[in-house]
C-alpha cells in the first residue's frame, strides 16, 4: 500500500511533468490525499487527467461567476478548483454556483473540500447521478460511495454553500435537553448558600 | 539565516539526540530476539516499552561483497538493514520485513513500521574489533579513535517513505511530540546492535579466548552517517519546521541574555562543559580543507575566548552572559560565535527541556494560502522579510549558476551547473530566492488593491512563493536568506544546518556534498540511560 505521503509527491511531481506550475502541483497533491484518505479515488482520476491532457488540452478559468461556461473546451478541474479555493471568501455570499462542461469533476472536489474548512460551511456539490456533502473539509459523504465509476466529463455541475442551520428541529431539541436534565442535580437551600458566589453582591 | 552562519551550528542541548535521550531514559529497554550465525548474519530485535507502548527495531545483518560496499544511497546493498516497528512484530511481520527491507527501494514496507535505514560496517573498525575481542584483548584505541564507530548509516527514512506510516497516524503520542524522535531511536538501537554484533562474532569465532567489549571503549563509539544532499530539500521543504528549531534556539539564547546574577553553580557548569569539549576538537578529523579551515579557526577563537573568559568574565558582572555573547559576537568567527553559543545553554535545563515539544511543526496547518489578503500586503510582506534576497541581481550568471534536480535513477536530489549540464528545465521549486524575487517584480507590477486571488489568476507560476511568503509572515525564521542556486553555494552548510540540531559531531566533508557524521558517541549504554547525565556529550574522547 502507498503512503499518503507518497501519494503527495508522486501526484505533486506527475502533475508538475504534465505542466502545471509547481505551487498548483503543490495544491494537487494535497488534495489527492486528501481524497484518498476520504476513500475516493484521486489517483485513478487524477492519472486519466493527466493522461488526457497531454492530447487534450482543457480550458483555464478566468474568473469565477453564478454561471460559468468554458468558451471552446472543457474546463480544467485544477484551476477551476484553485480558483474556487482563492475566491471562496467572496464565491460565499453567491451561495449556488453552476459549472458546466467540466473534466474530471472528482477533482475539484478536495478543494471545495477545503474551501468548506475556510468559510466554515458545508457545501453540497451534485453532478450527473453524484451527490456529496462537504464538511468543513473533515469528512464527504456521498450518495454512491460504492460507485466506482470515473465520470470524465460532468455537463453540470452546482455548488452550494450551506448555512449553519440545525439538521433538527427545536421540539427534537427541548425533548433531548430535558432528558439531559435528568442528570442534573436539585439544590438544597443550604447548598445554595454554601455555593460558590454565594453571600456576595455583584453591585460592586 | 545565512548560510553560512546556519553551516556553522554546533550541537547543543536543544539537539533530538540528547533530548531523546532524556525524554527516554525511563522508557525499559530489551533485546527481544538476537539470531545471528556464526558470522552475525540474520535478525535481531531491540525494543523499547512503556505503559504498554512499544517500539521495536528489526535488524537484518547480511553478507555483502567488498565490491559491493558503498555508503552512497544509490547502493543496492548494505550490511545491515533496520526498521523500527510499532509494537511487538509477530514472526509474520518479521518474515515480511526480512523479505523487504534489505531490498531497499524495491521493498515495501507497511503502516506498522515508522522508520527505515540501513548501514555499512566500517571494515577497518569492526575488523579490528572482532579480531582484538576474539584473541581476548581490547581494541587499540587509537584506531577507534579516528573512526568513532563501528557501522555509519546513510539515510534515516521517516514518514511514508517505503510505504513507512504516515506521520498523521501517530503524531499525537506525547512520546514522540519531540522532533524526529522515532529517528533518533532506531539510531540509538542501532548501536547497540554494533556492540552485540562484534561480541557475538568474537565469541563464535574463539569462544575459550574471546572478551567482551569493553563498556568505556563501547559507551565512546557512535553510528557514523553519510549525508548527502536529500537533506538539503528538506530544509527548504519544511519552512516552518526550520522556523521552530532556530526560533527556540534563539529564544532560549534571549533567555540566557537576560539572565542578571548569574549563579556560580551554573557559569561551572559552563565551564566544565566548555573545558571538555575543547578536548574533544582534537579528536575532529577530517581531510576537507574546508572543514580543516574551520576548525583552525574554530580553535584560534576558543583561544582567544578561553583568554577572555579567564580574565574579563566574572558573575558579579550584572547579565554576565548578555556581555559574554555581546564580546563574542564582536570579537570572533561564526563557528565559534555558534559554538559558544551552545556552551551557554548547557547550566539551563529549566529554559531547554520547555523549547523541545515546540521543535515540531504541522507543516500543513499553514498551507492554505489568505488569498483574499491585498498584494499590496504581499510586497510589505516581501521588502520586511527578503530585504537581501530582492537585492540580488539575477541577471548575473553567478546568481543562477545551479539548479536542483532529482536524479531519475535513485529519486535522489541532486545539484548540477545550469550551463554545463542538462536537464535544468526540469529544475525543482528549490531556487526560492530567485523565485522570490520573480514574484516581487510582478508584486511592483500588479495593481496594489488587487486581490492575491486575483493575481494568482494570471500568476501561477509564483504561486509556491506566494505560500511561503504568507508563511513567512508568521515565522520569520521559516526561510533561508541566501541564493541556494548561487555559484558560491556550499550545500554541505544547509546539511550541517539540519545534522546539527540532530545532534551529530565530527563533521567531515568528502566535498562540498556530502559529509560524514558522527551520533551518539559518548552516549550512555542502554542500561546506563536511567543514571545518565546530559553532558555525555562532552565525555567522549576518541
Amino acid at each position: 500500500m502507498q503512503s499518503f505521503s507518497e501519494i503527495d509527491t508522486t501526484s505533486k511531481r506527475a502533475s508538475k511533468a504534465a505542466g502545471f506550475a509547481w505551487g498548483v502541483a503543490e495544491e494537487i497533491g494535497k488534495n489527492m490525499r486528501n481524497l484518498e484518505m476520504f476513500g475516493l479515488p484521486g489517483i485513478k482520476n487524477l492519472n486519466l487527467y493527466l493522461q488526457k491532457i497531454k492530447k487534450t488540452p482543457t480550458e483555464k478559468i478566468k474568473k469565477i461567476e453564478k454561471k460559468n461556461k468554458p468558451k471552446l473546451k472543457e474546463f480544467c478541474p485544477i484551476y477551476c478548483g484553485t480558483a474556487f479555493l482563492d475566491n471562496c471568501k467572496k464565491l460565499e455570499t453567491l451561495k449556488l454556483i453552476k459549472f458546466f462542461n467540466v473534466s474530471y469533476p472528482l477533482l475539484l472536489l478536495p478543494f471545495l473540500s477545503r474551501a468548506s474548512d475556510i468559510v466554515g460551511k458545508k457545501i453540497s456539490i451534485k453532478y450527473e447521478k453524484n451527490n456529496f456533502l462537504l464538511n468543513f473539509d473533515k469528512t464527504i459523504f456521498s450518495n454512491n460511495i460504492n460507485n466506482v465509476k470515473v465520470v470524465s466529463k460532468a455537463k453540470e455541475i452546482s455548488i452550494k454553500f450551506l448555512e449553519n442551520n440545525n439538521s433538527f428541529s427545536l421540539k427534537e431539541w427541548k425533548e433531548l435537553y430535558k432528558l439531559s436534565e435528568e442528570t442534573f442535580v436539585k439544590e438544597t437551600d443550604s447548598s445554595k448558600k454554601k455555593g460558590a458566589g454565594a453571600g456576595l453582591t455583584d453591585n460592586d | 539565516m545565512k548560510l553560512s552562519r546556519l553551516g556553522s551550528f554546533h550541537q547543543s542541548k536543544l539537539s533530538f539526540l540528547r533530548s531523546f535521550i532524556r525524554e527516554f531514559k525511563e522508557w525499559n529497554y530489551k533485546r527481544n530476539l538476537f539470531d545471528l550465525d556464526k558470522s552475525g548474519y540474520g535478525t535481531a530485535v531491540y525494543s523499547f516499552e512503556k505503559k504498554g507502548r512499544s517500539y521495536s527495531l528489526v535488524c537484518f545483518a547480511q553478507h555483502i561483497n567488498p565490491d559491493e560496499r558503498s555508503d552512497r544511497v544509490i547502493a543496492t546493498k548494505w550490511d545491515a538493514a533496520f526498521v523500527l516497528h510499532d509494537g511487538t512484530p509477530s514472526k509474520l511481520d518479521i518474515d515480511r520485513l526480512r523479505n523487504n527491507v534489505p531490498k531497499q527501494e524495491v521493498g515495501r514496507v507497511s503502516y506498522k513500521e515508522l522508520t527505515l535505514s540501513r548501514a555499512n560496517k566500517s571494515v577497518r573498525a569492526f575488523d579490528h574489533v572482532v579480531n582484538s575481542l576474539s584473541e581476548g584483548k581490547q581494541p587499540d584505541k587509537e584506531l577507534l579513535k579516528k573512526v568513532g564507530y563501528l557501522y555509519r548509516t546513510t539515510a534515516v527514512y521517516g514518514s511514508g517513505k517505503f510505504g513507512l506510516a504516515d506521520r498523521f497516524r501517530i503524531k499525537d503520542r506525547k512520546e514522540i511530540y519531540g522532533p524526529f524522535r522515532l529517528e533518533m531511536m532506531l539510531v540509538y538501537l542501532v548501536r547497540q546492535f554494533t556492540f552485540d554484533q562484534v561480541n557475538h562474532i568474537a565469541k563464535s569465532k574463539n569462544p575459550n579466548k574471546a572478551v567482551m567489549l569493553n563498556e568505556n571503549i563501547a559507551r565512546n563509539l557512535g553510528i557514523g552517517n553519510s549525508t548527502g544532499l536529500g537533506m538539503a530539500p528538506f530544509i527548504v521543504n519544511h519552512p516552518t519546521l526550520l522556523h521552530n528549531w532556530i526560533y527556540c534556539r534563539e529564544k532560549a539564547l534571549k533567555e540566557i541574555r537576560s539572565i542578571k546574577d548569574v549563579n556560580q553553580n551554573d557559569f561551572d557548569i559552563f565551564k566544565d562543559c566548555f573545558a571538555k569539549s575543547k578536548l574533544t576538537i582534537d579528536t575532529w578529523l577530517t581531510e576537507s580543507q574546508f572543514q580543516i579551515n574551520k576548525i583552525n579557526s574554530l580553535r584560534s577563537d576558543l583561544g582567544k575566548f578561553t583568554i577572555y573568559l579567564e580574565n574579563d568574565c566574572s558573575i558579579k558582572n550584572n547579565y554576565m552572559w548578555n556581555k559574554i555573547y555581546l564580546w563574542v559576537e564582536e570579537n570572533l568567527g561564526e563557528e565559534c560565535i555558534e559554538y559558544i553559543v551552545s556552551m551557554m545553554m548547557e547550566p539551563y535545563d529549566k529554559i531547554i527541556d520547555p523549547l523541545i515539544n515546540d521543535m515540531s511543526s504541522e507543516e500543513e496547518k499553514y498551507f492554505d494560502i489568505p488569498a483574499h489578503r491585498k498584494v499590496s500586503e504581499l510586497r510589505k510582506i516581501l521588502e520586511n522579510n527578503y530585504k537581501l534576497i530582492i537585492k540580488i541581481n539575477f541577471k548575473e550568471k553567478n546568481s543562477t549558476t545551479n539548479f536542483w534536480f532529482i536524479s531519475k535513477n535513485k529519486e535522489e536530489p541532486r545539484v548540477a551547473n545550469r550551463y554545463e549540464e542538462h536537464g535544468s528545465e526540469l529544475e525543482q521549486p528549490l531556487a526560492i530566492a530567485r523565485d522570490i524575487k520573480q514574484l516581487y517584480e510582478k508584486v511592483l507590477k500588479a495593481k496594489q488593491t488587487e486581490t492575491i486571488a486575483d493575481f494568482l489568476l494570471n500568476n501561477d507560476e509564483v504561486r509556491h512563493v506566494v505560500r511561503r511568503a504568507f508563511i513567512v509572515e508568521k515565522f520569520p525564521y521559516s526561510e533561508i536568506q541566501d541564493n541556494t542556486i548561487a555559484a558560491s553555494l556550499v550545500p554541505i552548510d544547509m546539511l550541517r544546518l539540519k545534522l546539527s540540531f540532530f545532534g551529530a559531531v565530527k563533521f567531515d566533508p568528502r566535498s562540498d556534498k556530502w559529509l560524514r557524521i558522527n551520533m551518539y558517541q559518548g552516549a550512555p549504554l542502554p542500561h546506563e540511560m536511567k543514571l545518565s547525565n546530559d553532558t555525555w556529550v562532552y565525555n567522549s574522547l576518541h
